[in-house]
């Protein structure tokens, strides 16, 4: 070892230790610390998210013309089955636990999370179910191909009856994601509820302690559903059980109705979080206080509620009767209000605000404005003679990438680029960040504005081949999504080169109210270690001129110096 | 707050109401709702021919939502076009915003008035559903028994029951009589009842330009029934992801004069059996010859035996 400014002690410990050499060894190993952990999972997921791209950018190669001529039909399907996987469960679920694990601790004073044993499982769950899901690619027959959804029969149709199988491993490694995630949300609610700074109470934590809260009791009550499912769609696969086989008197659409319970909440899940990120960024940005702070915390857990009773919206022409579809209907509508109260509320602060167009405000303001239009085409679906006509189209694989995309992945942007000073200790570059931002603002919107004329004159989803009336809204589709491939080089470039290279980070580059941000940056092991600040006042106090927390000075000054 | 700064002069304080501010609200909700109508109008162009008793109900409803959206949306995203042209801080300008927390009157109209839109648009939609009332019985049976037993007529519908026959990968339609086709052929102006039939997976039985869209269920007969308004030749697409070759499960519905609809069914009955469309089977064939690369599939299932095998070349319309 050369460097002799660090005790030997201090390179062994388990936590990072700012400027410390060799210390990136800690990301590789069973580390217990929150904030290695939310690095693993940030790191992991984008790489899933190059995976996932890559499968995209197949898909769209494949549809710039109407014939399937790149590649097999079969292939295709498997790309399309996979493209899906990967996205929501190795890139969306993995990095918003991530955030979770960097943002949760440090916001609300706590050391670390209630369980950090059972985050450290939780996170290494990943990369084994990954290995499990990667590895269908080379198995005989290839990977699974009946759609993220799965659903019987076609799923259970094991071409080549062997018992290894695409299927097979995929339903092993979505049950595994389940477990990660069950251990993650014990972990989150428990730290939430139990771990707050002195003075924290509910209505002072930070918006997006509370919509993570939300989100991860959505998974508590839904994941069940889902395991239960999938464990019965395995033994009809695998062992001969006929709960979803007809030739047995199984019925295929009771596993819709077992996957949607909690795929539905699901949505909720990824999309909660990034509510929460937009509550924060907008007030540090727009340089005002959260409008309607308790309004838009209380509105989290009406959309909880609300997730919970509107899963058969995807099953309006299954033969659902007349009375469930109109009652799912209503339901459905219903999330219109409380979505809208956020939404008011984030316009609101930004009204007649300062605002500052840093990349992380860009892709806030982007982001917001796609999830408008992305809730106007989801009333349209909730309304049942419409998505009798629009449903299953390509109608419908527009509005989800709009808000899987264009708005979820928009906000996971904005807070990766927000927080990467606090936890890298290292400020991006800006130019790069815009860049990225415009090139990632005109994909999305070439690649999924378009299609949803597609899906209007009925082109369905999941199609390898297409009439040819369909081909122009594909060819702008597939420009754009190209486009987006192109977007991850300067994203690419800036996240490695600021973190190897970057300007040192202040504890507070943004002028942002919040525990976060009275740390220095990076963050200790143990964030406050023992001198938990005492939370004084609701948070986003912009322009009042109140101190977030007792002896203000004291903690911004030790963070200053640190 | 940091003290006011020259380059903002104090507004006085207005007796009353702030009609300047009024007026450019005014004009502003003026321009939104002429924008939106005209989304609204310009939207029915969005959509295929309209060629069922549904589609004009469907149009309507599509019309109306994309209106009040487009409204909504030009509204919003007006105010964010605003706050980014007119409210940017300028370079080393670190004041911070008037700290204005919340507004319960404001909160409480924008929580009641959604409300009270998706209220509307839910009512306005259940009246749509009672009155195109196209999904009827749905009954479970044994595989392998004849599935249309015990499966009651539509009273309702004096065409019928087709029986539409769904497999991996090719469409049948088996008439009363007996007839056997690839291809829908139904009487314009009547309504038709069918029942939707799955042997081996799920299918949906999809036509853009009828607007209709109804799944097909293993183990399960689905009587359906639909009202087409206009001749011509539409796609018939499944629209349920059902394996390998599910992009290709594609064939016509032809609406036709009742006069040349009994013509060609009179011709049908004398016409041998031979095999229909298949849309799958010359991709499997390709890939049989190319040594079956790709990743597994379960063959296509034997072409359907049909009098009138119809015709994949013909232009359709919608």
């Amino acid at each position: 070892m050369t460097t002799t400014n660090y005790d030997a002690r201090v390179l062994k410990a388990p936590h990072p230790v700012p400027g410390a050499p060799d210390n990136w060894k800690r990301f590789f190993s069973f580390n217990t610390d929150a904030k290695v952990i939310g690095i693993q999972y940030i790191v992991t997921a984008l790489f899933f998210l190059l995976v996932g791209g890559l499968l995209a950018m197949i898909m769209r190669g494949e549809l710039i013309t109407p014939p399937a001529d790149l590649v097999d039909p079969t292939v295709y399907n498997g790309l399309y089955t996979m493209h899906g996987t990967v996205m929501l469960f190795l890139f969306l679920f993995p990095i918003l636990n991530g955030l979770n694990n960097l943002l949760i601790p440090t916001m609300i004073g706590a050391p670390d999370m209630a369980f950090p044993k059972l985050n450290a499982a939780a996170f290494w769950l990943v990369p084994v179910f990954a290995v499990v899901l990667m590895g269908s690619f080379f198995v005989p027959g290839g990977p699974a191909s009946s759609g993220w959804w799965s659903y019987p029969p076609v799923s259970i149709q094991n071409p080549l009856g062997h018992f290894f199988n695409g299927e097979m491993l995929w339903i092993t490694a979505v049950a595994l994601s389940g477990v990660s995630s069950i251990f993650g949300a014990i972990n989150f609610v428990t730290t939430i509820i139990r771990m707050r700074a002195p003075g924290m109470g509910y209505f002072r934590m930070p918006i997006y302690v509370w919509t993570a809260w939300a989100a991860q009791t959505l998974q508590l009550l839904g994941l069940p559903a889902l395991t239960g499912g999938a464990i019965m769609l395995l033994f009809d696969l695998s062992f001969g059980t006929t709960f979803f086989r007809p030739e047995g008197g199984g019925d295929p659409v009771l596993f819709q109705h077992f996957f949607w319970f909690y795929s539905h909440p699901a949505v909720y899940v990824m999309v909660l979080p990034v509510f929460g990120i937009f509550s924060e960024l907008f007030p540090v940005y727009a340089r005002k206080p959260l409008f309607g702070y308790k309004f838009v915390a209380i509105a989290s857990f009406g959309i909880t509620i609300l997730a919970l009773i509107v899963w058969v919206h995807h099953m309006f022409y299954t033969g659902t009767p007349m009375w469930m579809r109109n009652v799912f209907m209503l339901t459905t509508m219903l999330i219109a209000v409380p979505t809208g109260v956020k939404v008011f509320a984030w316009i609101a602060t930004l009204w007649r605000g300062r605002l500052r167009l840093d990349t992380p405000m860009l892709f806030c303001l982007g982001g917001l404005f796609n999830f408008i239009f992305a809730g106007i085409t989801g009333v349209m679906l909730a309304t049942v003679p419409i998505d009798v006509h629009v449903g299953n189209t390509y109608f419908v694989v527009s509005h989800f990438h709009y808000i899987i995309f264009n708005t979820i992945a928009f906000g996971i942007f904005a807070a990766i680029y927000h927080w990467f000073p606090k936890f890298t200790g290292r400020m991006y570059y800006e130019g790069l960040g815009k860049i990225h931002f415009a090139l990632t603002f005109i994909g999305a919107t070439l690649n999924w504005l378009p299609l949803h004329w597609a899906g209007l004159l009925g082109m369905p989803r999941r199609v390898a081949s297409y009439d040819p009336e369909f081909a122009i809204w594909n060819v702008i589709a597939s420009i754009g999504a190209f486009m987006l491939g192109v977007a991850s080089i300067p994203f690419i470039l800036n996240m490695v080169s600021s973190w190897a290279r970057g300007p040192k980070a202040p504890p507070n580059p943004w002028r942002a109210i919040g525990l976060e941000w009275l740390l220095p940056s990076p963050p200790p092991a143990e964030n406050f270690e023992d001198d938990i600040p005492t939370v004084i006042n609701e948070p986003y106090g912009y322009g009042l001129g109140k101190p977030l927390v007792e002896d203000e000075e004291y903690y911004i000054r030790r963070a200053q110096e640190a | 707050m940091t003290p006011v700064t020259p380059k903002q002069p104090e507004t006085p304080k207005q007796p009353g109401p702030n009609l300047k501010a009024i007026a450019i609200i005014s004009i502003a909700v003026g321009i939104d709702i002429f924008l939106s109508v005209l989304i609204a109008q310009w939207s029915y162009s969005w959509l295929p021919i309209q060629a069922s008793s549904a589609a004009p109900y469907v149009d309507d409803l599509f019309s109306l939502e994309t209106g009040i959206g487009a409204f909504i949306f030009l509204g919003c995203t007006g105010v964010m076009a605003w706050v980014v042209l007119f409210n940017r801080a300028s370079k080393y300008d670190e004041r911070d915003g008037e700290p204005i927390e919340g507004n319960i009157k404001l909160e409480i109209t924008w929580t009641i008035l959604p409300l009270l839109v998706v209220f509307a648009i839910g009512i306005y939609s259940i009246n749509v559903n009672q009155t195109l009332q196209t999904l009827g019985p749905k009954q479970k049976y044994q595989l392998g028994t004849d599935p249309t037993a015990g499966l009651p007529a539509d009273p309702t519908s004096s065409v019928g029951p087709i029986d539409v026959i769904s497999r991996q990968w090719s469409w049948e339609f088996v008439y009363p009589d007996g007839v056997r086709s690839s291809e829908l052929h139904l009487p314009v102006g009547e309504r038709v009842n069918f029942r939707l039939i799955s042997e081996d997976v799920l299918h949906s039985f999809y036509v853009p330009a009828f607007r209709l869209k109804q799944d097909i269920i293993p183990g399960s007969v689905i009587s359906y029934s639909l009202t087409p308004i206009r001749e011509g030749r539409y796609r018939l697409r499944d629209a349920m992801f059902s394996g390998a070759y599910f992009s290709n499960n594609q064939t016509d519905v032809i609406v036709e004069s009742s006069e040349s609809y009994s013509d060609w069914l009179n011709r049908m009955e004398r016409e041998p059996l031979h095999p229909g469309l298949d849309p799958g089977r010359e991709i499997y064939e390709r890939r049989l010859a190319k040594g079956n690369k790709g990743w597994a599939t379960v063959p296509p299932a034997p072409a359907p035996m049909v009098n009138d095998p119809g015709d994949p070349t013909a232009p359709h319309e919608a």
